[in-house]
C-alpha cells in the first residue's frame, strides 16, 4: 500500500489552480455584490458601505413579484419551446450524412456570433407594421390590412427563442448521435409504432441531455436584457432590465445588487428541481 | 408454428446490390444459419424479414401472408441485434417484457412471463438488475429472452455472439441450439462464422455477392460443396486445379481413377477438386500417385497439419494423433487422396 501514493497520476496541488481561479472569477465578485446589496445607497454616488436590509424590503412587493413572475415566466417559455423544437430537428439531423450534418451545425454556429441587438432589430422591423411579414400576410389575402407584431410577449419569446436553439442543439446533438439506432429499430420489431418508440424509448434513454438543454437556454435566456427592451412591451420586462435600470439609470447599486441575489436563488432553485427531476425519472 | 417463404426477393442500395433474385423456404421449427462473408446480403436478408428494410423486389412471405404491406411493428418477430440494442432505461425486467407491455398485456402476467424467460435463459431472480450492471454473456441471455418474449413467429439474430469472447460463444451457441429446440420456433442466424453455423444450425444457407451459393444441411455443405467458393469457405480444404478425362481425375501429373464416394459435379474438362486436409494421406516416396516435398509441421495439440510442395502447388494434410510418423521440412514423401472422399466443383 505504501506505493499507493507514488502511483497517483496527478499531485493533490493541482486541484490549487481551478480553486483559485473559481475564488477569483466566481467567489470574490459574488462577494462583493453581497456586500453592495447590504449597503447604503448614495443617491449621488455608487453607494456607502453598511449593513442595511432596505434593498431586500423593497424587493418583497407586489410589483417586483410580478416581474419575478415575467422572468421566469419567459425564460421557462422560451427554453421549453426551444427543447421542443430542437429534440426533434436533432433526431432528424443526426439521421443526415456527415456532410448535411456539418452543414447544418456550422449554419447554427453562426447564428451564435450575431449579437443580441442585430437580432433585437432585425426581427423588430420583420415583425413591424411598416416592412414586416404582416404586409405579406396583407398581400396574400389572410390579413385585412398590415399589422405590428411588436413590441408583445410573443415577439419577446421569439427572439429568446432564436437565441436560445443554437444552444439546444449543440447541447443535444452529441448524446443524440451517440444513441445506438437499432435500439429504434428493436423498438420497431418488438411492435412498437414510430411514434412511441421515439416517445417510449428515444425521449427517455435522452432525459438528461434534453434537462440540460432546457436549463442551459433558461439560464441563458433569465439573463437577457436587451431583447425585452427591444422586442417587450414595459409590461413583458424582466428582472434583468429593472436590474440594468436601476444599477445604471438610477444609480441605485444596492438594489441591483440585491435584486440580481434573488434572480440567481430562483434561477439556482429551478436548476435544482429540473435536475433533480430528471435524475428521479432515470432511477425509476 | 411458422413457415417462412422468401420469393425473388432484391435489394438495391443505389447501385449496390446487396440482394440478388433470392428465394428460399425455411420449414416451421427450423434453425438456419445465413453464413458468409461481410457484404455477402445475409443481414440485408434478415432486415428485409423483418420489415426494417423494403424489398426492391419480390415478397416475404409468412404461412402463405404476403408481408410487404406490414409495418415492422405488426410483424410479431422477435430479434436479436448485433449491438444487442438493450434498453438503457429499463431494467432486465423491462427490457424483456417490453414487447408485452407494447401489447397491453397486465403487469401480473408480465411479471410472470419475466421470470419464465429468465429461467429459460438460466438468469432466474435477476428481472431487477439494470442493464449496466451484467456481464456480456448475461446481456446476451436478456436480448435473447426479450426476442422470445411474445412467442415471436420467426426469431430473427444478427451476429448475436459477435461481441462474446471464443470460450464464452462457444457455450451460447449450444445453450442457444437448446434453447431452440426446447421451443421449436422457426429460427434465422446471420453469421460470418462457419463453426457457429455448422454448431447451432438445421440447414446453412452459405451466401456471396447477394446470392444463395449453397442451403443445406451442414455436414452435407461440409462433405458436398457445390463450388469452390462454398469448399473454400466451410472449413478448410485444399482447392487444386484439375481436369476431369475418361472417368478420372487428372492433377499434379496423377490420373485418379473415379470411384464410388467421389463427388464429381463436372462431367469433362478443367475443374477443381476439392480435398479436405484429413483425407490427403501421407506415405513415403515412390508408394503415392503424388510425389511432393515437406515445407513446415504445424503441431496445432489434438493434431498435427503438414504443408507440402507437389508440383508448386500447397498441399495441406493432417495427421491424426495416433501416427508415430514424423516429418521434417525437406523430406520427399508422396501423397495420396483419400478415394471416396474427393469432391470436384467447378
Amino acid at each position: 500500500m505504501s506505493d499507493g501514493a507514488e502511483m497517483r497520476a496527478t499531485p493533490g496541488w493541482v486541484a490549487l489552480w481551478p480553486a483559485l481561479m473559481l475564488a477569483i472569477f466566481f467567489l470574490v465578485p459574488f462577494g462583493i455584490m453581497l456586500a453592495v446589496s447590504v449597503s447604503h445607497r448614495d443617491p449621488a454616488g455608487a453607494f456607502i458601505p453598511g449593513f442595511e436590509l432596505t434593498h431586500y424590503a423593497r424587493f418583497l412587493s407586489a410589483f417586483f413579484a410580478k416581474v419575478m413572475a415575467v422572468s421566469v415566466g419567459v425564460s421557462v417559455a422560451a427554453a421549453a419551446i426551444c427543447v421542443v423544437l430542437a429534440f426533434p430537428f436533432t433526431v432528424f439531423l443526426a439521421s443526415m450524412s456527415h456532410r448535411t450534418q456539418t452543414v447544418a451545425l456550422v449554419v447554427l454556429l453562426s447564428v451564435l456570433s450575431l449579437s443580441e441587438v442585430i437580432i433585437g432589430f432585425s426581427l423588430s422591423t420583420l415583425l413591424s407594421k411598416t416592412a414586416g411579414i404582416s404586409n405579406l400576410f396583407y398581400w396574400l389575402g389572410l390579413i385585412s390590412e398590415p399589422q405590428a407584431y411588436t413590441p408583445s410577449l410573443f415577439a419577446l419569446v421569439t427572439g429568446l427563442c432564436y437565441i436560445g436553439f443554437p444552444f439546444a442543439v449543440l447541447v443535444l446533438y452529441p448524446p443524440v448521435s451517440r444513441l445506438d439506432p437499432e435500439i429504434v429499430e428493436a423498438a420497431r420489431v418488438m411492435g412498437a409504432s414510430a411514434s412511441r418508440a421515439f416517445f417510449g424509448v428515444v425521449v427517455p434513454n435522452l432525459r438528461g441531455a434534453i434537462v440540460g438543454a432546457f436549463i442551459l437556454v433558461f439560464v441563458f435566456t433569465l439573463g437577457s436584457y436587451l431583447l425585452p427592451q427591444l422586442l417587450g412591451r414595459s409590461e413583458d420586462w424582466t428582472l434583468s432590465v429593472h436590474i440594468t435600470d436601476q444599477a445604471i439609470y438610477q444609480t441605485n447599486l444596492p438594489f441591483a445588487a440585491a435584486m440580481s441575489i434573488f434572480l440567481m436563488l430562483v434561477a439556482l432553485a429551478l436548476v435544482g428541481l429540473a435536475s433533480l427531476a430528471g435524475r428521479q425519472r432515470r432511477a425509476a | 408454428m411458422t413457415n417462412l417463404r422468401i420469393e425473388r426477393l432484391s435489394k438495391t442500395f443505389g447501385s449496390f446490390t446487396a440482394l440478388d433474385d433470392v428465394s428460399l423456404e425455411i420449414p416451421t421449427g427450423k434453425f438456419v444459419c445465413l453464413l458468409g462473408p461481410s457484404g455477402c446480403g445475409k443481414t440485408t436478408l434478415l432486415r428485409l424479414v423483418a420489415g426494417l428494410e423494403t424489398p426492391s423486389g419480390g415478397r416475404v412471405l409468412v404461412n402463405g401472408e404476403d408481408q410487404t404491406q406490414v409495418p415492422t411493428h405488426r410483424r410479431d418477430m422477435g430479434m436479436v441485434f448485433q449491438s444487442l440494442a438493450l434498453f438503457p432505461h429499463l431494467d432486465v425486467a423491462g427490457n424483456i417484457t417490453y414487447p408485452l407491455a407494447i401489447r397491453g398485456a397486465d403487469r401480473a402476467s408480465r411479471e410472470a412471463r419475466a421470470e419464465e424467460l429468465l429461467e429459460l435463459v438460466r438468469l432466474p431472480g435477476m428481472g431487477a438488475r439494470r442493464i449496466d450492471q451484467l456481464s456480456g454473456g448475461q446481456r446476451q441471455r436478456v436480448a435473447i429472452a426479450r426476442g422470445l418474449a411474445i412467442d415471436p413467429k420467426v426469431f430473427l439474430l444478427d451476429e448475436p455472439l459477435s461481441a462474446l469472447d471464443a470460450g464464452l460463444r462457444e457455450h451460447m451457441q449450444i445453450e442457444l441450439r437448446q434453447i431452440q429446440q426446447s421451443l421449436g420456433v422457426t429460427t434465422i442466424v446471420v453469421t460470418h462464422d462457419q463453426k457457429e453455423a455448422l454448431t447451432m444450425a438445421d440447414l446453412v444457407i452459405v451466401m456471396k455477392d447477394g446470392v444463395i451459393q449453397q442451403a443445406g444441411a451442414p455436414m452435407e455443405i461440409y462433405r458436398n460443396p457445390a463450388n469452390a467458393f462454398v469448399a473454400g469457405f466451410i472449413g478448410t480444404t485444399n482447392l487444386l486445379p484439375c481436369a476431369i478425362h475418361d472417368g478420372a481425375i487428372e492433377l499434379l501429373g496423377a490420373r485418379l481413377p473415379i470411384v464410388e464416394g467421389d463427388r464429381v459435379g463436372v462431367d469433362h474438362g478443367a475443374a477443381q477438386l476439392s480435398v479436405r486436409p484429413e483425407h490427403v494421406a501421407i506415405m513415403p516416396a515412390g508408394e503415392g500417385a503424388i510425389e511432393a516435398e515437406v515445407t513446415f509441421v504445424r503441431d496445432l495439440g489434438e493434431s498435427r497439419h503438414v504443408l507440402l510442395q507437389a508440383s508448386g502447388q500447397e498441399v495441406i494434410a493432417q495427421l491424426t494423433p495416433e501416427t508415430q510418423a514424423s516429418y521434417r521440412p525437406g523430406d520427399r514423401v508422396s501423397l495420396d487422396f483419400r478415394p471416396g472422399e474427393r469432391v470436384v466443383v467447378a
